[in-house]
């Protein structure tokens, strides 16, 4: 029972994270009907502002410790970061400790910025070109933007821990008198990810701009005729969709050390997630987020492996398999949406 | 009757006539057993070295690079010499092999079997590469090492820790100078023992490839040995990145010690997941949760961050390692690139070296002469103490270390420390061990 409640977190915290990126490629999708294969760097270009404010935080200047010597038998350089220099070493610490949720003020303006520029610089040139185009032309951006982000960092993960105040591990099962034992931070991870999905549909739902990208989203047309301009919109729900899969990047840091690769793992599982929670649906991809989540989670124990050899690596495209027989438009898809 | 009209001159001229063509097939035949594939024949030899430049090893690739640059300085005379002045053997001189500078091209394997073929078959036709090196893979290594056989060139594998790489898959053109996954297991078994006990009960996570299932067979089969019981063993995808569902039934499977059969990437995400799940601070019966990584390198320690503090693993090589060898690599390539080798860097400077002094013992860079000089050749001066390259499968046998991920690391490359030195005896096995059955050596191919 144990075992089980605990692969039910586990598939939640995965959720968290597929929901968060199938949200921003719904939110383009639906917009500007564009087939964002870019969306997965977003991701990893949010976990690299976590690790740029780490750096930033970390930089340091040197000292010669004439005790020790390094590798080379020449007198040690011992780094002392700045922070610690001008506030002291506990508060200065402190702020190198708890960069990770630091860098979400930090993220969210780059991660808008970069969304703008994607959107006016390239993929505006694509909007009335095929979806085979859309693909291929954010494919090869994926591409160049994670060879970018290695040129710089490398290509080796870098650690970038949670606080030490959040890196233990909690008992979720003492109320109840069980031993569900789960790491802090990965519930943080899940609030994170229910709090900006909450916030990006209370957005939609109860402020005039999100009417207005709403209606834009069901007539676009009519919207402007209406003499609003809907385009300006979208181009400021793209930034919104890329700020979510950044902050969704950042917050996972700690999860597993970013690299260069981590927005191409993530990027086809998020786009099964939204095929099967139906192209266009917000509500259909954060359902389907969860539910792959959890559903992977169970296809890896030993149980499920020992009943079906290799289930853990395609539970989720069977899943989808079946989805889309028993049912083409996905979870919750609308009719008219890629069906044409 | 019959008339013999024989003189003397006519005798010789026809005894030489006679000898020359007699001997004309046999110059032909002789000229074509000397012959082989890429054979130099002006004032340049020409190495290739086949590393990842890109993909998640690349990091690893570039190391492995820059040692390879460092051992073609010093075999042209440049540079300080490095471990030319340690090398038991003094046949190199600085001047190139054989006389001939060295040059160099270089492929990419992208850790991608195929890529890494296809690179090196590039270099052996277009470039004309006379040997092939480099790799980060087991699962590459095999690979290629099939293709130079093929191709009639010596493959001197880069970092492959697969016991199949000199066991089922090993091949008369390839040799490997690091340690395998049995090794590992030797060496590491005994320090588990007295640190840990004889009655432990252990979980293993592998990696679901090549080097994984000879990973967990070997350390599985040591600690065994030792008393200690397997609990489960479970295999992961290579391409997984987030093992918590992996980890989550360890907690409830009544394990004191968890074995991380994984390398890379898959190591440094495993490592810090099971950290997250608070493994390091569960007690089981009473004992103190453990885990441990049978393969090391200081790449990986360095993207596991603080996670690696106090886990035990073992290591082909370390940079702190105070022997003359050791201490003359380190500063030959601290000074050049202003940070010390990692194990992979140690392991492809050292075969280069390794193969260029071969190539100059047998006077030939015929490769049949050269893994003739290799095979069962003893050295000393490299780094991990007097080394045998065993004949019958070509794996090199050395001192192994024990190492533990330190607990306060002075600098970003000071993250691990050597625990033990593990003596070569005790990580030693018979050529037909039954880890390594299955394969055959064949016979050395020449190429051309």
């Amino acid at each position: 029972m144990d075992a089980f409640l605990l692969q039910i977190l586990n598939g939640l915290d995965k959720g968290s994270a597929y929901a968060l990126i199938a949200l921003g490629l719904t939110l383009i999708f639906g917009t500007l009907g564009v087939v964002n294969f870019a969306h997965g760097a977003l991701f990893m270009i949010g976990a690299f502002c976590a690790v740029t404010l780490q750096k930033i935080f970390s930089l340091s200047f040197e000292t010669v410790d004439p005790d020790k010597t390094d590798f080379l038998g020449n007198p040690l350089k011992v780094k002392t970061p700045y922070v610690e220099s001008w506030f002291g070493p506990d508060l200065g610490g402190a702020i190198i400790d708890w960069s990770v949720p630091l860098a979400i003020l930090f993220a969210i303006p780059i991660m808008i910025a970069v969304g703008f520029i994607m959107e006016r610089g390239l993929i505006k040139h694509f909007y009335k070109r095929p979806h085979a185009d859309q693909i291929l032309v954010t494919f090869g951006l994926a591409i160049v933007l994670q060879e970018v982000i290695k040129y710089f960092y490398g290509a080796n993960p870098i650690p970038t821990p949670a606080p030490d105040a959040l890196n233990g591990v909690a008992n979720l099962g003492a109320v109840i008198g069980m031993d569900i034992i789960y790491p802090v931070w990965r519930i943080v991870y899940f609030c994170f990810a229910c709090l900006i999905i909450g916030a990006v549909f209370a957005f939609l739902q109860f402020t005039t701009f999100g009417m207005v990208v709403r209606a834009g989203m069901a007539d676009r047309e009519t919207v402007g005729l209406l003499g609003i301009n809907i385009d300006r919109r979208f181009t400021i729900m793209f930034g919104i969709a890329a700020a979510v899969a950044g902050l969704a990047g950042v917050m996972y840091t700690p999860i597993n050390s970013p690299n260069y690769h981590m927005g191409m793992d993530f990027l086809v599982l998020s786009f099964v997630v939204v095929v099967v929670g139906g192209m266009g649906s917000l509500p259909g991809a954060v359902l389907a987020g969860f539910v792959l989540g959890v559903l992977e989670s169970f296809a890896s124990m030993e149980w499920a492996i020992s009943l079906i050899p290799g289930i853990n690596q395609i539970i989720i495209y069977l899943v989808a398999i079946v989805i889309l027989l028993v049912r083409p438009r996905g979870l919750m898809g609308r009719k008219g949406v890629m069906e044409d | 009757m019959s008339k013999t009209d024989l003189s003397r001159r006519g005798l010789l001229r026809t005894g030489a006539v006679t000898s020359a063509g007699l001997a004309l097939p046999t110059i032909f035949t002789a000229q074509s057993a000397s012959a082989f594939t890429n054979d130099p024949t002006g004032g340049t030899v020409t190495l290739g070295f086949n590393v990842p430049q890109t993909g998640p090893y690349a990091d690893e690739g570039a190391d492995e690079l820059r040692a390879y640059q460092l051992a073609v300085e010093h075999l042209n005379g440049e540079g300080d010499g490095g471990m030319l002045n340690t090398f038991s053997s003094k046949a190199l001189e600085g001047s190139g092999i054989l006389g001939k500078k060295v040059e160099y091209v270089t492929g990419d394997t992208q850790t991608k079997s195929d890529a890494a073929r296809a690179s090196a078959k590039s270099m052996i036709e277009k470039d004309g590469a006379i040997m092939i090196t480099g790799g980060s893979s087991s699962g590459v290594a095999i690979a290629v090492q099939g293709l130079c056989q093929e191709a009639g060139v010596i493959f001197m594998a880069g970092l492959t820790h697969s016991n199949d790489t000199t066991g089922k898959d090993k091949k008369a053109n390839g040799f490997r100078h690091f340690f395998n996954a049995y090794m590992s297991g030797a060496a590491l078994a005994p320090v588990l023992k007295n640190l840990y006990g004889d009655d432990r009960k252990a979980y293993h996570l592998t990696a679901d490839y090549t080097w994984g299932w000879t990973q967990e067979e070997s350390i599985k089969a040591a600690t065994e040995a030792l008393g200690w019981e397997t609990v489960n063993t479970v295999k992961t995808p290579l391409a997984a990145t987030d093992f918590s569902s992996y980890i989550a039934p360890v907690l409830n499977s009544g394990a004191d010690v968890l074995v991380l059969n994984h390398y890379g990437g898959n190591m440094v995400n495993s490592l810090t997941n099971a950290v997250q799940f608070g493994l390091r601070e569960k007690e089981v019966n009473g004992r103190n949760f453990e885990i441990v990584v049978p393969l090391y390198s200081r790449l990986m320690a360095k993207g596991a961050g603080a996670n690696v503090k106090g886990i035990h693993g073992s290591t082909n090589w370390h940079w702190s390692l105070q022997d003359e060898g050791s201490k003359a690599f380190v500063r030959s390539f601290g000074t050049k690139y202003g940070f010390p080798p990692s194990q992979a860097a140690h392991t492809c400077y050292v075969q280069t070296l390794l193969y260029a002094d071969a190539v100059q013992r047998a006077g030939s860079f015929n490769p049949c002469a050269v893994a003739e000089a290799l095979e069962d050749f003893e050295f000393d001066g490299m780094g991990n103490g007097k080394t045998l390259y065993r004949g019958a499968d070509h794996q090199c046998f050395k001192d192994v270390l024990v190492v533990r991920g330190k607990e306060n690391p002075t600098s970003e490359f000071d993250l691990l420390e050597v625990v033990e030195v593990t003596p070569r005896e005790q990580v030693e096995y018979a050529a037909d061990h039954p880890m390594f059955a299955g394969g055959n050596l064949g016979s050395c191919n020449p190429g051309a």
